[in-house]
């Protein structure tokens, strides 16, 4: 094996800021190639939980996109149009009475205001119980809230004299849940008015 | 030692998770699944034959008393790209992975391997060496992960063996790791001294 | 108060090492007496806490302006590694057998996840400073609960009978599944 380079101090600094140089300018080097499709990537994502819950569109939600004001909260809305004309906005919603915290939903609503679909998009609500409002409320009669309006239907849990089931022992994800439709609903009508 | 034992010796003999207990964190943070513990395992993998391999090249270049700070920024640069390519090419098993990705960087495998092996071997054994255990390494995680979302899923590689309503949800939760990964290392030891 | 949430979820609710998996080597490797334990806890503490300052303010005043994000994981695991050795010169010199005591697992809090691991996410989280500080802090803590509970129930453990295929690690590991599921109980309190 060969002599190993002396530790003398000169030596010392001298290879370690080598070796960082070469290595930071290798990172940058990938960094560069893969900036691109990272941005892709993520643009991707987006595009794609706006599919999830909006008709067919074709001009760029994310491009059309605009906010409105709630009480110091900001909604983004992301209008889907079919030949110049809306066919559903899809808005990220969110609530911060979530069992376990602030998460997220994309949902979708028609021209009328009423629900088109939904996507749960983060969140750490427990699995097993609150995890499930990714599907519950599609699910069929009082627990679904697809194709009624917040306008006319109470987006409140039946507990509390609404007209939505909750999820069986996940009540407080339940009402989370709907106040970030709520939430969506208002921002989407406020626009309107 | 023969390239070929050199290579074996990562899956069983002397396993990283099993055997010498190395990058506990990792383990028992993304084995929520098989694929979560496969991407982990291959990343890692893929991290740990890179710098061994430069590291055997360089270690002589490297005075004895920076040489923890300098293997460590080489590791860190590949860990770095490692992390970079996968939120371009493989942005939801980049999500799933999330802290866990830079945190390869203190993977005590990979310092570990670079330290004790690679700083003394030449390049070929490094690589393989690397490869050995980077292998063993994903081998555990993804029997690991495996075992964890069967268990509490009813899954494994997403697709679905049994009814998810069988499943017990604890297997995928923090204390699962810990219980799954204490039995498996008991049968392994079990195994190893028959 | 939102410093109270923070600290509430840090020590308990989403607990550095029983649920987020962070800081396990340490956990296994220095949790055999509660004197040790609580030793690793004031050290770990200290660097954590002085690291998460320093990487936070590189970050917002060196790499964000320049642009260079993607150089965060080099810059942080050295500044983490410097602060290390920092933390060993001095120990040798205020408190020797503290040094003796913690061995070689003192320079090992340099590929402590938990440390590195804090520090990347107060940035991923928005914290400001004052926030940051308080978050590293309040884990640390909770690793040192975490470490300390786990230490005393290994010194019980060591007065027990075990069967041969689980002693050590295996009984360790389902002690601390044991451990984690006490501490899921906390879930729900923020």
């Amino acid at each position: 094996m060969a002599k190993k380079l002396e530790s003398t101090f000169k030596n010392m600094v001298l290879v370690l800021f080598t070796v960082t140089l070469i290595a930071s300018s290798a990172v940058g080097v990938v960094y560069e190639l893969t900036k691109t499709p990272i941005e892709q990537a993520k643009q991707n994502k987006k595009l794609k939980a706006i599919k999830d819950v909006v008709p067919a569109f074709d001009n760029n939600p994310d491009a059309d996109k605009y906010t409105v004001d709630l009480n110091g909260e900001t909604l983004e809305l992301y209008p889907a149009k079919q030949n110049g004309q809306l066919v559903g906005t899809a808005i990220k919603t969110f609530t911060t009475k979530g069992f376990s915290g602030k998460f997220w939903i994309m949902v979708g609503i028609k021209p009328d205001g009423t629900i088109n679909n939904y996507s749960v998009l983060e969140h750490k609500e427990t699995p097993g119980l609150g995890s499930k409002m990714g599907e519950w409320f599609k699910g069929k009669g009082k627990q679904s809230i697809i194709n009624k309006n917040p306008l006319n239907t109470k987006f409140i849990v039946s507990k509390d004299g609404g007209d939505i089931d909750a999820i069986t022992a996940a009540t407080i994800s339940s009402r989370a849940f709907l106040d970030a439709i709520q939430k969506a609903s208002n921002a989407y009508n406020k626009d309107l008015k | 030692m023969s390239q070929l034992n050199n290579f074996t010796k990562g899956f069983i003999r002397e396993n990283p998770v099993f055997v010498l207990l190395l990058g506990m964190c990792p383990t028992l943070g993304v084995t929520t699944s098989a694929v979560n513990g496969l991407g982990m395992g291959l990343a890692t993998t893929f991290v740990l034959v890179l710098s061994n391999l430069v590291i055997s090249l360089v270690a002589n270049l490297i005075p004895d008393k920076v040489r923890i700070p300098g293997f460590i920024v080489i590791i860190a640069s590949f860990v770095t790209m490692v992390d970079m390519s996968m939120a371009a090419y493989l942005p939801s098993l980049h999500e799933s992975l999330g802290l866990f990705i830079p945190l390869i960087v203190v993977n005590c495998i990979v310092l570990g391997r670079a330290e004790s092996f690679a700083s003394k071997n030449k390049a070929i054994s490094s690589i393989i060496d690397g490869l050995g255990m980077g292998l063993g390494f994903a081998f555990a995680l993804t029997l690991l992960g495996g075992t964890r979302e069967l268990l509490g899923s009813g899954k494994l590689f997403n697709m679905e063996i049994f009814n998810e309503g069988y499943g017990m949800l604890i297997f995928v939760l923090a204390p699962g790791a810990f219980l799954v990964l204490g039995y498996l290392i008991a049968i392994i030891n079990k195994l190893r001294k028959a | 108060m939102e410093y109270i949430i923070i600290i509430i979820s840090a020590i308990f609710v989403n607990n550095i090492v029983l649920s987020q998996f962070l800081g396990i080597c340490p956990f296994l490797g220095v949790s055999k007496k509660v004197s040790t334990a609580v030793g690793m806890t004031g050290a770990v503490t200290f660097v954590m806490v002085l690291a998460t300052i320093v990487t936070y303010l590189i970050q917002k005043f060196v790499l964000d302006p320049a642009g260079i994000g993607f150089m965060q994981t080099i810059t942080f695991i050295l500044i983490i590694a410097a602060l290390v050795q920092m933390v060993e010169i001095i120990l040798k010199k205020v408190s020797p057998s503290l040094y003796q005591a913690l061995g070689v697992f003192l320079p090992l809090i340099t590929t402590n996840c938990a440390v590195l691991g804090v520090a990347i996410m107060v940035i991923q989280k928005n914290y400001n400073l004052m926030e940051s500080v308080v978050f590293s802090g309040a884990t640390a803590l909770g690793f040192g609960l975490a470490l300390i509970i786990f230490a005393g129930l290994r010194e019980h453990l060591d007065l027990v009978k075990i069967p041969k295929g689980m002693q050590g690690t295996p009984i360790a590991l389902i002690t601390a599944g044991l451990l984690a599921m006490a501490f899921m109980g906390f879930a729900g309190i923020v």
